[in-house]
């Protein structure tokens, strides 16, 4: 693999890490299968994603400039070929999707260990990995056929990965047959989009895509082709109304896959609605179709307000955690709604600081899940004093998720404001501050629970173990960090909005 | 402008039937309560799918694309088009890993439930949902 030659030009396998990037995963997920021992899984599973994290880290250095990396698989020129092509939006994500995966795995090994019976640990960790595969997929390459391959990866491993939630409780089940349904409606969707953009250009590579859907905005076709990828992605993104599958599949997964879901996967659907909305179509088409009127704003705004007030009214913590997240991605929404470069790059932010914020969160979960055997308010009442160390990065997580000055959630929302501002849409910006006082409500229940209310149970609840600790508290701490240090998100977020709305242009070599 | 000609409804023949298919397929998925019945209804719409792609490709007077053995290009042939069909060969094969997965979870499902009607699961759901983790009597200070 590593000295492989195409036409004339040798490579070194600096040149191969885009397929590296997705191969690594994949490769050592049915090897873990071959091998078939427990106690070699999680090691290997550490490794191909500590590997895969260094690689979507040297890839991010080398774009976050504002450069574009493009891999051609077997030599293969595209249009043809499929195309894996790097730049600062998808490597930013890359590192999000890795980043989350190298700190739940070391998270899991205890996690999983309570949640699961041994036998079906070894097949977690390669599902876990080809579901990593599938996001990372998804986001590297430039081929929109591709995307739906790689979707459909990481969508089936994530349904087998919340059903094993039903060693807990039974309900995991019918959460994830609804999500199997719904998630392959969406998908399904999203191939009949294709196809209509297909029959309009002939092409799948999204830079010849975006050339040749150019000049055909008012065709019927490629509106009805927008439309179905739109719907069918937004299924993925859970968009306010498409949401139903996601409190309970949030809710019944194992704790360690929610803390991996919820940081990557809706993330990873958002990048792809931002790739097709930008890239593939242009903002000019938006304009034409005022979509942003009749879909984004309204059902962001929704969803800013009714998941919130739901949350807020939840007796379980996981499940209002959940309906938080669903809020979220109203934010991010309302960023693409915006249309303009500080929109977007509160977007992007949004789905880095939202992605490490939930992480913290469901981390904190886990661990309240292991040691209460309940993630109930009534049965978390005074655990901030029996587990300190977990308490208190779960309220740095809950602070970031309100968006408090200091904690990267602000520095997102701030941007959004700042946006909404530049568009002159003052009541926008009011609502956001509003809906934020709505998180407000929610996570100072949960703070009260953990510290104002006399413990509930009689037998001493200990502090979670230290390899559920350290990761728990790096993505807490990472949460401050970075509200304070912005070069990287930052600089990142800024490269990629400018990328995505130089359109198809920023798409050419 | 009357575009329901009958060479409008004939010409798009394909398309007809891929929506008629596409729509009894969501239907079902829809309306039936038998999870076993979804799965059947989504199959029928991911085929409904694979049908659309595969007439997409198809040339009019155009024969199978298979090149010539003599390796001699004749360019008064016309051929089909291959490439909608071969991305259709991979939605099948996530079509079949979906449904098995969806059967699979329908059994550990039964297990569990003792029924495979969404109507019966949903009260036995509701049932936990309404009685889990309420606080006990003379401890309802927190809610």
């Amino acid at each position: 693999m590593a000295t492989q030659t195409t036409h004339h030009v040798a490579m070194t396998l600096a040149d191969h890490l885009p397929i590296l990037q997705v191969l690594i995963p994949f490769i050592t997920a049915p090897l873990i299968v071959f091998i078939g021992r427990r106690e070699l899984a999680w090691p290997l599973a550490f490794i191909a994603s500590a590997t895969s994290f260094l690689i979507a880290c040297l890839l991010l250095s080398k774009v976050i400039g504002g450069g574009v990396i493009s891999y051609q698989i077997g030599g293969w020129a595209p249009p043809l070929g499929i195309e894996y092509r790097v730049d600062a939006a998808n490597a930013f994500v890359l590192f999000l999707v890795t980043g989350i995966a190298t700190l739940v795995l070391p998270y899991a090994r205890y996690s999983v260990g309570a949640e699961m019976p041994q036998r079906t640990q070894t097949l977690f960790y390669s599902l876990f990995l080809l579901c990593m595969t599938g996001l990372l997929g998804v986001t590297i390459t430039a081929d929109a056929f591709n995307v739906f391959v790689f979707l459909e990866i990481s969508s089936l491993s994530t349904y087998v990965l919340i059903a094993q939630g039903s060693y807990r409780d039974k309900r995991a089940l019918t959460a994830s047959f609804n999500y199997l349904i719904m998630g392959t409606i969406g998908a399904t969707f999203f191939v009949i989009g294709l196809g209509f953009l297909y029959m309009a250009t002939g092409t799948l590579n999204m830079a010849d895509l975006a050339d040749r859907l150019a000049g055909q905005y008012d065709s019927r076709t490629v509106r009805a082709g927008f439309a179905f990828i739109l719907v069918g992605m937004g299924l993925k993104v859970a968009i306010f109304p498409l949401h139903f599958w996601l409190p309970n599949a949030y809710t019944y997964a194992p704790s360690a896959v929610t803390t991996f879901l919820a940081a990557t996967a809706t993330k990873v659907a958002v990048y792809v609605l931002l790739r097709f909305i930008f890239s593939v179509f242009q903002p000019a088409f938006l304009a034409e179709t005022s979509t942003l009127e009749i879909i984004f704003y309204p059902f962001a705004l929704l969803a800013m307000f009714a998941a919130s007030a739901t949350a807020i009214f939840q007796r379980d913590l996981k499940r209002m955690l959940a309906y938080s997240s669903i809020a979220q991605i109203g934010y991010m929404l309302l960023g693409i709604a915006l249309l303009s470069e500080t929109g977007l790059m509160a977007t992007i932010l949004h789905l880095f600081n939202h992605g490490i914020t939930k992480a913290a969160l469901f981390m904190g979960v886990g661990a309240y899940a292991l040691r209460s055997k309940s993630t109930f308010y009534i049965d978390l009442q005074g655990l901030g004093k029996t587990m300190p160390w977990t308490s208190a990065a779960v309220v740095i997580g809950g602070v970031s998720l309100i968006g408090v000055p200091g904690t990267a959630g602000f520095l997102s929302k701030w941007l959004l404001v700042q946006a909404a501002l530049e568009q002159g849409y003052w009541p926008i910006s009011m609502l956001i501050v509003a809906s934020s006082l709505l998180a407000v409500i929610y996570v100072w229940r949960l703070v009260e629970t953990l510290y104002l209310s006399a413990p509930n149970s009689e037998q001493p609840i200990r502090e979670a173990p230290l390899s559920m600790l350290l990761p728990l508290w790096i993505v807490a701490l990472a949460c401050i960090y970075f509200g304070f240090e912005t070069d990287i998100t930052l600089g990142a977020a800024k490269a990629a909005a400018q990328a995505l709305l130089a359109g198809s242009s920023g798409m050419m070599h | 402008m009357n575009i329901f000609t009958t060479e409008f409804i004939l010409g798009h023949i394909n398309y007809w039937l891929f929506i008629i298919l596409m729509m009894t397929g969501l239907y079902i998925v829809i309306t039936k309560g038998n999870l076993v019945k979804k799965i059947v209804g989504l199959n029928i719409f991911q085929t409904s799918v694979f049908m659309f792609y595969i007439s997409m490709g198809k040339v009019s007077g155009g024969t199978a694309p298979i090149f010539p053995l003599d390796g001699i290009y004749d360019p008064s042939i016309a051929y089909s088009n291959p490439l909608p069909h071969v991305l259709i060969l991979t939605a099948i094969v996530v079509g079949i890993a979906t449904t098995s997965l969806g059967l699979a979870l329908i059994i550990r499902i039964r297990e569990e439930y003792h029924s495979i009607e969404e109507e019966q699961i949903t009260i036995l759901e509701d049932t936990i949902f309404r009685t889990e983790h309420l606080p006990t009597v003379g401890k309802d200070e927190a809610f």
